[in-house]
């Protein structure tokens, strides 16, 4: 069955358990940092790091707010990534969950190409060029688990479960917290699997929270390869 | 805590003060979220806007050390604003006790103080009583002696403009807080109250504590559902230590330690157990002597006769006068009048005030064991910053523990809930169970002292029948604190027989010597039906607040709310009807809902009338009703603001006494103090992280967490930054009158200088995770070198929390 996140900033406290539970579930590497003069470590997104909570200090309408944002691939509905590689081997939708997959194969593609076709700015490279990024945990998901950073949180900032299911709490929440916030939002819901509830304006979170209209995805060259690729299958079958 | 975990859900408002729940009790915002999602509002007062902050509905900053004046304003705004709950306050507070002509309080001094003792004659605080001994009242109020009338008159000079030339806090947002607060005056709303270090590690501690007690019993919050006072405990098992008397004024079960005036048992109970003549107040103290005796027993087995006083003279005494906290043993230390000592689950080298001198004081042993799951600063003191091995004569012997997952045992969490755990893996290596370590050390001590030794009998006669087939057994420790009858015993028609242990619950224990019990608090948690903390059953109570009254078990007799009786009016029906905690069936003559403060009848009969066999609600207390004015503590019937020891004002605003007059302070050569020293001209406070925990040694060398908190830290605003020319992520000196420490600074506008009367005042804050084991740069440190060794006048916990410093580019 098609899934979703739904991710609640509105009551994430920036705990960061679900970074933690990440490098865990997926045994990847501690990186090396430094204080940098915040909170927030790693600073970025890594080929070892796919979940960062992004943490910015603003000042809103004379108040205070120290907003929280747990960042991961959106595993989006049409993921330009995919359409961009255009190599099933190396990057895959799964037909159940819907995941986004990379695999080792990603190694062969063009690494400029794919990370620039994401409108989140999400895929990281190691130097041999292979690809990485948040795979909604379909190892786990495929066992009737739920992701280890959705297991892991405290405060039901981030739920897992079914699309229709997901998009209907979203939207529930939303009018909840509109009362208190009324810019409140639901980030790009339609287009991504990780629908993200924002109480201000996307960008005070993180430049790269809403897709940016002018990353936006897919490059004329990668636009055009698509819609010559079922040409090019119908070439490759004769 | 009075309340629990999951009853957070159910407050109207949460206060979060003196603790930054967000980060360091992170699974508490499951239900702090809950309260909000239902509609309930988050205050949050904290030097800095936390995580805590940035899910509060109203946040307002206060200068490190003033929360009594922070809460004093808001003592005033209630009761100039009548927003107190009458009836409550009435029926269930000492408020209209009439207190006796010997009290008085000036320039900051209650009657009865002597300077050269820096203590106070309590005597001089008594209530009034009549001809049979009953403290007089006056329920109208009216008497100028009464406490009412004292207490308004104390807290007349905490005005909105003193408070805030004090605290820092605008006049404008303490007005938002107390409006806000002060709304759950109303008969059915309940407001909570969240605290941790930020208020008991002071030199009035207890009394921030004090102070909010007051406000929660002026508004009739104490007993509710989503109420209380709700102490945040610091590791998943402090509650019970502190059930089981790890602290040195403490017995098991909070019966005092006898000091060694008290020749016998007799005097102890005499001294120890209050009398009251009013025939409606419970006081519960009154079976005192029953707990001691069974305690007595549990101790010393067969060996413990009505003729040998139970063996109350093998116990250990305290000194008259004298304390043995922390600060006090680690003093001794240091002048080297301390051969041994045993530093077991902890890393004094890091988390103790003032750090060097309790490394400088290890020094001076002769031997140290180390009981922890690795090697720490303290163990390795000897090899520290600033050492010279070749000098210190101290052994260090380590014994490896194993850690909580893999042994069995029970811990009981803030709530009061006793847990259960089981061993999932097996120790690693040879590491082992505390319980086990400490049972074989007694058995060796035995051995020992059966050869000869000084006064051998407490050892040679201590039952320590704990172990099966060569180990420590939890269980049968689960059993010896529950308690057992050592003797057949008739008490009506029923005969409890030898052997079996004591059920339900404490009121069967008895004081001639036939039950024996490790913990009268615990009585009712291992009986024949099995073991209570076991159970993990997750159905809710019929009143449906969250009691889950069969998962685990809670002290005392499984109450999950303590004082409930109070969430009654005088007929025992609920304040709240939507979100009831007990009430009085009159049909059925008991209580229904949580386990209520004893099966006695409410105070009155439905048509208004009162009721002579019922019982007052705080059963706890000798008069049996919650203190407004409390005559038992060190510093004061009222709380007062006082400074902390170090700090940046030359006078306290609020009255003539800089500092607590009472406060300990210890005066050798390692103690050094700086007040108004333009050397440590700004505020000073430390605390924790959600990433780390403690001293950091579970979690430094933890790559995981490391990654997400590398480097000690200071914290200070965008103005300090500038005026020390301090650019953000730069390294920086931290120092104090008593060491040195380096940090990253983070520079942030979630800290903001105060206004504190006409001078701005910096404060910085640090976190106390670090030590120079870990990372291997050795260069991150302990906060604690920074912090001063002076403490709370009642529990003397130190004064980490508010101090003076100086940040320099390094």
């Amino acid at each position: 069955m098609s899934k979703s996140f739904f991710v609640d900033t509105t009551v994430c406290t920036a705990c960061r358990a679900c970074q933690v539970a990440c490098k865990q579930w997926h045994d990847l590497p501690a990186d090396v940092t430094t204080n940098r003069g915040f909170y927030q470590n790693p600073k970025d997104l890594s080929f070892t790091t796919y979940k960062v909570v992004r943490m910015s200090e603003k000042v809103i309408d004379g108040k205070m707010r120290w907003l929280f944002f747990p960042e991961q691939c959106r595993h989006c509905m049409e993921p330009p990534c995919r359409d961009t590689a255009g190599e099933e081997s190396a990057i895959y939708s799964d037909s159940a969950t819907g995941a986004v997959i990379y695999t080792a194969k990603t190694k062969g593609l063009k690494v400029k190409e794919i990370t620039e076709s994401c409108p989140y700015n999400i895929p990281r490279a190691k130097k041999d060029g292979t690809m990485a990024k948040c795979d909604m945990c379909l190892d786990r998901v495929q066992n009737g688990l739920l992701p280890a950073c959705v297991k892991t949180c405290p405060t039901g900032a981030m739920t897992f479960g079914a699309r229709d299911e997901m998009l209907a709490l979203a939207k529930k929440r939303l009018q909840e917290v509109q009362a208190k916030y009324p810019k409140a939002s639901l980030i790009d819901p339609n287009d991504v699997r990780v629908i993200y509830l924002v109480a201000f304006e996307p960008k005070e979170y993180h430049a790269f929270a809403v897709a940016s209209a002018d990353s936006v995805g897919i490059s004329r060259q990668v636009a055009l390869r698509k819609m010559a690729r079922p040409l090019t299958r119908f070439v490759q079958a004769l | 805590m009075t309340n629990h975990w999951i009853d957070l859900k159910n407050a109207d408002v949460i206060l979060i003060m003196g603790s930054n729940a967000a980060e360091n009790h992170p699974i508490s915002f499951k239900w702090v979220t809950e309260a909000q999602r239902n509609g309930g509002k988050l205050i949050n007062v904290d030097p800095r806007f936390t995580r805590t902050s940035s899910k509060a509905d109203i946040y307002a900053p206060i200068r490190s050390g003033t929360d009594i004046a922070f809460l004093g304003g808001m003592i005033k705004y209630i009761l100039d604003n009548k927003l107190y709950h009458e009836e409550y306050v009435v029926r269930y507070t000492n408020a209209s006790f009439i207190v006796g002509k010997n009290f008085s309080f000036a320039d900051g001094l209650f009657s009865g103080y002597d300077e050269s003792k820096r203590s106070y004659d309590k005597s001089k605080w008594a209530f009034e009583a009549d001809e049979k001994g009953v403290t007089k009242r006056d329920p109208g109020l009216k008497d100028p002696q009464c406490v009412f009338n004292l207490l308004k008159n104390h807290y007349d000079r905490y005005t909105l403009t003193l408070v805030s030339q004090i605290t820092g806090t605008p006049e404008k947002q303490l007005l938002e807080v107390y409006q806000a607060y002060s709304e759950t005056g109303k008969p059915d709303k309940a407001g909570t109250i969240m605290y941790a270090m930020g208020w008991t590690q002071s030199t009035h501690g207890t009394q921030n504590i004090r102070t909010m007690s007051i406000i929660q019993s002026l508004l009739g919050n104490m007993g509710m559902a989503g109420g209380g006072v709700n102490a945040l405990r610091g590791e998943s098992n402090v509650q019970g230590s502190t059930d089981q008397g790890l602290l040195f004024h403490i017995l098991p079960g909070y019966l005092p330690t006898p000091p060694a005036s008290f020749g016998s048992l007799a005097v102890y109970n005499e001294k120890f157990t209050p009398k009251s003549s009013d025939p409606r107040s419970a006081n519960w103290w009154q079976n005192r002597p029953k707990y001691m005796t069974s305690l007595l027993k549990s101790l010393f087995g067969d060996k413990a006769t009505a003729e040998n006083d139970f063996g109350y003279h093998w116990l250990p005494k305290i000194d008259d006068g004298k304390a043995y906290s922390w600060l006090d043993l680690f003093d001794v230390m240091y002048a080297g009048k301390i051969k041994g000592f045993f530093a077991w689950g902890q890393n004094p080298a890091c988390s103790g005030a003032n750090a060097n001198k309790t490394r400088k004081a290890m020094a001076k042993l002769d031997w140290m064991v180390n009981v922890n799951l690795f090697d720490n600063e303290t163990g390795s003191f000897w090899k520290g910053p600033g050492m010279k091995p070749a000098e210190i004569k101290t052994e260090v012997f380590m014994l490896p523990a194993c850690v909580s997952v893999e042994k069995e045992g029970s811990i009981t969490n803030s709530g009061r809930w006793m847990q259960w755990r089981y061993e999932g893996p097996k120790p690693l290596g040879n590491s082992r169970p505390d319980g086990d370590i400490i049972v074989e050390l007694g058995l060796k001590l035995k051995e020992l002292y059966a050869k000869g030794g000084a006064f051998p009998e407490p050892i040679t006669n201590l039952k320590w029948d704990y172990v099966t087939n060569g180990k420590y057994d939890p269980h049968k420790i689960a059993k010896e604190i529950n308690g057992y009858w050592v003797k057949d015993k008739t008490i009506g028609e029923v005969t409890y027989k030898a052997g079996t242990l004591v059920a339900p619950g404490f009121a069967l224990l008895q004081a001639d010597g036939s039950t024996s019990c490790g913990n009268w608090i615990y009585c009712g948690s291992y009986t024949d039906k099995g073991n209570m903390s076991a159970r993990r059953n997750q159905e809710d109570a019929p009143n449906k607040i969250g009691l889950y009254p069969s998962f685990a078990w809670a002290w005392p007799v499984n109450r999950r709310i303590i004082y409930n009786r109070a969430s009654c009016n005088p007929k025992g029906q609920p304040y709240n009807d939507k979100r009831w905690v007990v009430k009085w069936d009159a049909e059925g003559k008991k209580w229904v809902g949580d386990v209520p403060d004893g099966p006695w009848p409410p105070l009155q009969n439905p048509d208004s009338s009162e009721r002579e066999d019922g019982r007052y609600a705080y059963i706890m207390t000798r008069e049996g009703f919650a203190q407004l004015y409390g005559p038992g503590l060190n510093d004061g019937p009222f709380p007062e603001h006082y400074e902390p020891l170090e700090c940046p004002v030359e006078k306290n605003m609020m009255n003539k006494q800089r500092m607590n007059p009472v406060a300990p302070v210890f005066g050798g050569e390692a103690d050094t103090f700086a007040t108004c020293d333009p050397k440590f001209p700004f505020v000073g406070t430390t605390y924790r992280v959600s990433e780390h925990w403690q001293t950091g040694l579970m979690t430094r060398p933890l790559p995981w967490l490391m990654e997400l908190q590398p480097q000690m830290f200071v914290e200070m605003s965008e103005e300090l930054a500038k005026l020390r020319k301090i650019k953000n992520g730069e390294r920086v000196l931290v120092s104090s009158a008593r060491g040195k420490v380096q940090a990253t600074a983070i520079v942030t506008a979630r800290f903001k200088p105060f206004k504190i009367g006409e001078t701005i005042v910096h404060e910085v804050g640090m976190p106390y995770h670090y030590g120079w084991r870990w990372p291997a740069t050795g260069k991150e440190e302990s906060a604690n070198l920074l912090t001063p060794s002076t403490g709370d006048a009642n529990t003397r916990i130190p004064e980490t929390k508010a101090f003076m410093v100086n940040v320099t580019k390094l």
